[in-house]
C-alpha cells in the first residue's frame, strides 16, 4: 500500500497511490496511515482520487484512521471517485467526512 | 435456487449465454485477484462504468464475508457462478465454510451515527449487498452455503 505524505506545517496531504484500498489490503493502510499522521499536523488531507475501488473493510480502516488522530485533528477526504463515492453514500459515512473534490484551492500538492 | 444452474463450467459458452464459473481459494489476495480477472477481462468488461462498480462491491462483499467468517477457522474454496442477461446479472455464490448464525442473512442495519469516536469501522458490508443487489436469498444444503441475488444492468445500453 503505497502512501505518499506532504508534510507541510499544519497540513499533511497524504495521497494513496493504489488503485484499490480492499480487505487484502485495509490493514496495511492503517498501519501506514498511524506511522504517517504520527507527525503534528492539525489537518490532514487523504488524497484518494487515484482509488477506483473501496470495499467495507477499507471504508472501515479509513474510518479508523479518523479516530486515531483524536478529537483535536481533522481527516478530510480528497477527489472520491464514482464508486468510492458510492461507498460512502450508502454507509451515511459522506455525512462524517469533510469531503472535498479536489484539493483546497490555495493548499499545495505533492502528486 | 431462484435460478437454473449454469450449462456447465468454462467460460461463456455451451447453452447458457454469457455464463461463467469460477472457483476462488478463500482468501483476501485471491478474491482481489478474482475480481480483477473477473471485471477487466470477461462477461462484465461489457458493462457500463457505474454497473460494473456496483457488481464488484457486492461481489467483493459477498467474497470477503465468506473468506472472513464462513472459512473463519480454515481455508476453502469458493465457487462463483455469473449469468450475463440483458437486465440483469445473476450471481451464485457457494461454499463449505461455517453456516451463517441462525442460518440467516444478517439484517445488515446500519448503527446509528453518535459522535466521530463511537463511528463503527465493520458492519458495512451486508448492507451494501442489501442496497445493491436484489433477490438476496441464502440456504444451507448439504454443508454448504448458497447465496444468490441479481443486480440490475443494461440501463444505459437500451
Amino acid at each position: 500500500m503505497e502512501l505518499v505524505a506532504d508534510h507541510q506545517g499544519d497540513l499533511l496531504i497524504v495521497t494513496a497511490m493504489e488503485n484499490r484500498i480492499d480487505a487484502a489490503g485495509a490493514i496495511q493502510f492503517k498501519d501506514r496511515m498511524r506511522e504517517i499522521v504520527k507527525v503534528s499536523a492539525r489537518r490532514v488531507l487523504l488524497d484518494l482520487s487515484r482509488v477506483a475501488f473501496l470495499d467495507s473493510s477499507g471504508l472501515g480502516a479509513v474510518v479508523a484512521v479518523m479516530k486515531l488522530l483524536g478529537p483535536d485533528r481533522k481527516l478530510e477526504l480528497v477527489g472520491l471517485t464514482p464508486t468510492v463515492a458510492k461507498v460512502f453514500r450508502l454507509t451515511r459515512m459522506d455525512s462524517i467526512f469533510t469531503i472535498h473534490p479536489s484539493i483546497p484551492e490555495g493548499l499545495s500538492h505533492a502528486g | 435456487m431462484p435460478v437454473d444452474p449454469p450449462g456447465g463450467g468454462g467460460d461463456a459458452s455451451g447453452s447458457t449465454p454469457g455464463c461463467t464459473r469460477i472457483v476462488i481459494p478463500a482468501d483476501p489476495l485471491a478474491v482481489r485477484e478474482a475480481l480483477r480477472a473477473l471485471f477487466d477481462t470477461l462477461l462484465l468488461r461489457a458493462l457500463p462504468a457505474d454497473e460494473r462498480g456496483t457488481a464488484e462491491i457486492v461481489l467483493a462483499e459477498a467474497l470477503n464475508n465468506i473468506v472472513e467468517h464462513a472459512y473463519a477457522c480454515d481455508g476453502g474454496k469458493i465457487e462463483l457462478t455469473l449469468q450475463l442477461h440483458q437486465s440483469e446479472l445473476v450471481c451464485q455464490i457457494e461454499d463449505q465454510g461455517l453456516a451463517m448464525p441462525r442460518d440467516a442473512l444478517p439484517s445488515g442495519e446500519l448503527t446509528a451515527i453518535s459522535g466521530a469516536a463511537a463511528l463503527p469501522e465493520g458492519g458495512f458490508g451486508w448492507h451494501l449487498i442489501r442496497a445493491l443487489s436484489r433477490d438476496l436469498h441464502y440456504r444451507r444444503v448439504g454443508g454448504r452455503n448458497q447465496l444468490s441475488f441479481r443486480l440490475d444492468v443494461g440501463q444505459s445500453r437500451r
